[in-house]
Parts: structure tokens; sequence; C-alpha cells
């Protein structure tokens, strides 16, 4: 594990994973609730998580490179499930690119459990992993200018699902009716950090 | 029942609703957002007697002009800039009494490029995760003004403003911005660090309240590749493939993938809002200082 400071008043910790990076997010969300930690944003990303906001980041710097990243914490919350139809219009390629009929990429996709990693791009998208790596695929060669709303999209290790219509350089592989942000709703975002999401196939159109 | 608001006459070429913004949600992948030069924001709050976390709108360049529908006191602050009511000059950076369906003109800067104009009671749109910024990446808290657009109007507190004019620092001539170097600066050759440290960038025309872009040296990498998506702070100098740094204002990306280099002081901040295209900048190393 790595600090490194960022400014005067925050820190990137680095790790060597995605994996540890979900568990070390855990532990300092534990640590703040717990009244351990005072920080004004804690933001997960791929290998690192920010911590925005402290007092006093060189103590805390010093306080996790003496530590080992925490173990991943237990599983508790039930995950959600996110309709969709697998009829995305990458869904052939991504298809092909695993060797596998549609049905069966969908049926694959379907089948994971996935973690929400982190967000980012827009409020509300989430960064999923899950599917075994031998799955990644790349962004397409040339993005997209308006992706749909509701768009389910793979890019490399990650799912995501479109919060509204945006450009977007993802394969998309299907469509849900979730709202994924609705500012007006407590809480406005249905995925966050941490989140275990379900893809549940529903009949096509 | 009074009818507070103000009716927007002429928007100008952009004209958004700030207050502190809405920090704290970054991990949804929500911008802070935020008025750019936040302690004008505060100042013509307080001239006006507002709070200063009241909403105030921000201009860009050319002002814009409203009609309140009921009396109320106004005070534009930030670029300096003609001020008029109904034709007739009034002060800048002080208090100004306008009222009911008089019309308020902001004018076109002198020097500078952001004014902000603060009303008694305050912008009182419906906040959006606890704020009512205009957040231009995202697209949360109101559209940018449009000419028509009327804007509810909050309740004046009780209070008078202490003070009657206030100072305020003139738009920079030249940009200073002093840098805490990482946490990639070891992603950069020792060439680039110094010049990133020792030469003069221009502020670009493609600046925006997402970043403020230069043009000047590139800036080489000692690693190439790409980084992993990592969390970004409010001043983070992102690096992006042409090698022009770019200083990360209030609607910024909350993760970002091209390598930070340095990190600008938080009390710089503000003068980067009135650094006009062209503006020579240069970043100094904090820890020689």
């Amino acid at each position: 594990m790595r600090a490194l400071p960022v400014g005067d008043s925050a820190l990137l910790v680095e790790v060597s994973s995605g994996h540890e990076a979900q568990a070390l997010h855990a532990d300092l969300l534990r640590r703040r609730a717990e009244g351990l930690l005072t920080v004004r944003e804690i933001v997960p990303a791929a290998r690192t998580v920010l911590l925005d906001g402290l007092d006093d980041p060189a103590r805390l710097a010093s306080e996790l490179t003496a530590s080992e990243v925490p173990p991943a914490p237990p599983r508790a919350r039930d995950a959600i499930e996110i309709p969709v139809r697998y009829d995305g219009p990458d869904l052939a390629e991504v298809a092909a690119h695993w060797g596998v009929p549609e049905q069966e990429a969908a049926r694959i996709h379907a089948d994971a459990e996935f973690t929400v990693a982190f967000c980012g791009f827009a409020p509300g998208f989430g960064y999923l992993t899950g599917l075994p790596r031998r799955y990644n695929v790349p962004r397409r060669a040339t993005p997209r200018t308006a992706v749909p709303a509701g768009s389910v999209a793979l890019a490399g290790p990650y799912t995501g699902v479109y919060p509204r219509s945006s450009p977007g350089g993802w394969q998309l592989i299907g469509r849900t009716d979730a709202v994924l942000w609705d500012h007006a709703r407590v809480p406005a975002a249905l995925l966050s950090p941490g989140t275990r999401v379900r893809f549940v196939p529903v009949d096509g159109s | 029942m009074t009818d507070r608001a103000l009716v927007v006459v002429r928007a100008g070429a952009l004209t958004t609703v700030q207050d502190r913004g809405r920090p704290g949600h970054a991990h949804l992948g929500v911008p802070r957002s935020g008025a750019l030069d936040g302690p004008t924001a505060a100042l013509v709050n307080r001239l006006v007697g507002n709070p200063p976390e009241a909403a105030v709108l921000e201009t860009t360049v050319n002002g814009c002009a409203v009609r309140p529908r009921s009396a109320v006191t106004v005070a534009v602050g930030g670029a300096p800039c003609p001020v008029s009511v109904d034709g007739r000059p009034v002060a800048w950076g002080a208090p100004v009494r306008v009222s009911a369906g008089a019309l308020l003109d902001v004018g076109a800067v002198a020097s500078g490029v952001r004014g902000y104009v603060a009303v008694s009671g305050g912008i009182a749109v419906e906040p959006v995760l606890g704020s009512r910024s205009t957040d231009l990446l995202s697209g949360l808290g109101p559209a940018p003004l449009a000419d028509g657009t009327v804007l509810p109007l909050g309740t004046p507190a009780d209070v008078h403003a202490r003070v009657d004019v206030a100072p305020q620092p003139a738009p920079p001539a030249e940009l200073v911005l002093r840098v805490t170097p990482g946490p990639r600066d070891d992603w950069f050759t020792p060439e680039a660090l110094r010049t990133f440290t020792s030469r003069t960038y221009r502020v670009s025309s493609a600046s925006n309240r997402i970043g403020l872009r230069t043009e000047g040296p590139a800036l080489d990498r000692a690693v190439p590749g790409e980084l992993p998506s990592e969390g970004m702070v409010l001043g983070a100098v992102q690096v992006p493939p042409d090698g022009r740094p770019v200083v990360f204002l209030a609607d910024h990306p909350t993760t970002g993938g091209y390598p930070v280099i340095a990190v600008v002081h938080p009390h710089d901040l503000p003068a980067t809002a009135q650094a006009a295209p062209g503006t020579p900048l240069r970043f100094i190393n904090k820890r020689h200082h």
C-alpha cells in the first residue's frame, strides 16, 4: 500500500488490485462511520482510493503505509437486480469476441455476480466488475456520439449502465428500464461503490 | 403576496446559478461544481445581506440583464464591468437598490472573465443534492440562463449589510499558481518537471468551468501507457496526451485516467476564474518558496 500526497489535504492510496481497492474502500468507510476518520470525500477507483479533505494527510499516510491492506468485508447486502433485454447493437460483436453465440453471451453475462468497483464518468455511472478476465472486451474503435440511457455496456473488465444519454465508446449489449440516477430519489444513485448487482434477462420487445 | 423572482432579459454568453457546490458526492461520480471564484461570490452576498452560501449568478464576459418582479438589493463583483439600472449607471462592487420592474444590466467586462451578481434573498431554484449550482459537466442543477428564464428568489435576511464597498482583487495580468508536485510527477521526465515550473504558459481559449486549459511547452512522459482511472481533486493539474497541462476547476470529472503532475494551492484557484485567454500563466513549486 502506497499513500501519495495530493496537494495539502488529500491522499491517493494505491494498492495492487481492484479487489484490494474495494477492500480498502470498505474499511475506510467503516472507519469514517465509527468516527475514526474525518474526511470529505472517499473516492475509490481502479487501483486507488482517494481521500480528500483531510486535516493531517501526512499522519494518515504513515499510518496506512505501516499497515496491511484490510481483508475484504463479508458480503452483507443482497444484490440489486437489474432487468436487461440483451438486444444491444454490439451483442453480436461481443459474442464473436468471446467465441460464443449471442444467446450464450447473454447467459454468461446474466450468470455473473457483479460488484460496483467505483463510480465516475457521470452521476450514477458505476464501473462493475465480476466477469472473468477472459471476457474482457476492447472499447469501440469509434465512440458513439449518443448512447441511449439505460444501455448496458462492456469495456475492458467493466460492465456499466448509462444513467442518461451521453457519448460513449463502450460495447452495448442490452437495455434496462431501471432508473440509475434520479436526483429527487433518496438515494439518488441506484449503484454506489460496493453495491452487488445481478443482471436478470427479460424478453425483448 | 410579493412575487419574488427575476426575469432574465438578456442571458449573456454563459450565465449560471452558483453557490458553494455539492462536495461529498464524488464517489457517485458527482462533480463538486460551485462558483469558480468562491470568495467573490461570498463577498457580493455579504454586500446584499445574504449568507455566504446563497446562490448567485456567475456571468461570462458579456454579463446579463435581469428584471426583478419586486424591489431587491443587488451587488455585482468579480470582473469589473459597467452596471446600469434602467439605463442609468450605478455602482459596481457595492449594494444597489433595484425597484420592481426595473432593468438591471450587467455589462461586458473591462477585464477578467466572470462577474458575480448577488440578489437579496438569493437565487432560490430547487437544490439538487444540497446545491443550486449548475454543473456543466454532469448537467445537474438548473440549466444555464436563457432569455425569458424566470428565477425564484428567496426571502431576504432581516439584516443589513455591514459593508458598503469592499476591495476586490483586479483580474490578474499574469496568473501565478503555486503547485505541490504529485501524485504522478514520477510519470514525467525530469526535463518536463523543470519545464512545468520554469516556463510561461498561456491560458487557452478552450478553458471553461471544467478546466483551465493551457498553451505552451508540452510535458514529456517518462512512463508511457495508460493510468487506470483514479480520483481527481479540485486544482489537479492533469496532463493529457498533447502534453499541455489542464487545471481542474469546479465542474471537473471525479475520476480521470491522465497523470496528475501537481496540485494547485486552493488559495490560488479563485484567480483562475478571471484569467482571460492569452493571460500568461506560471506554475511555481510551492516547496521551493
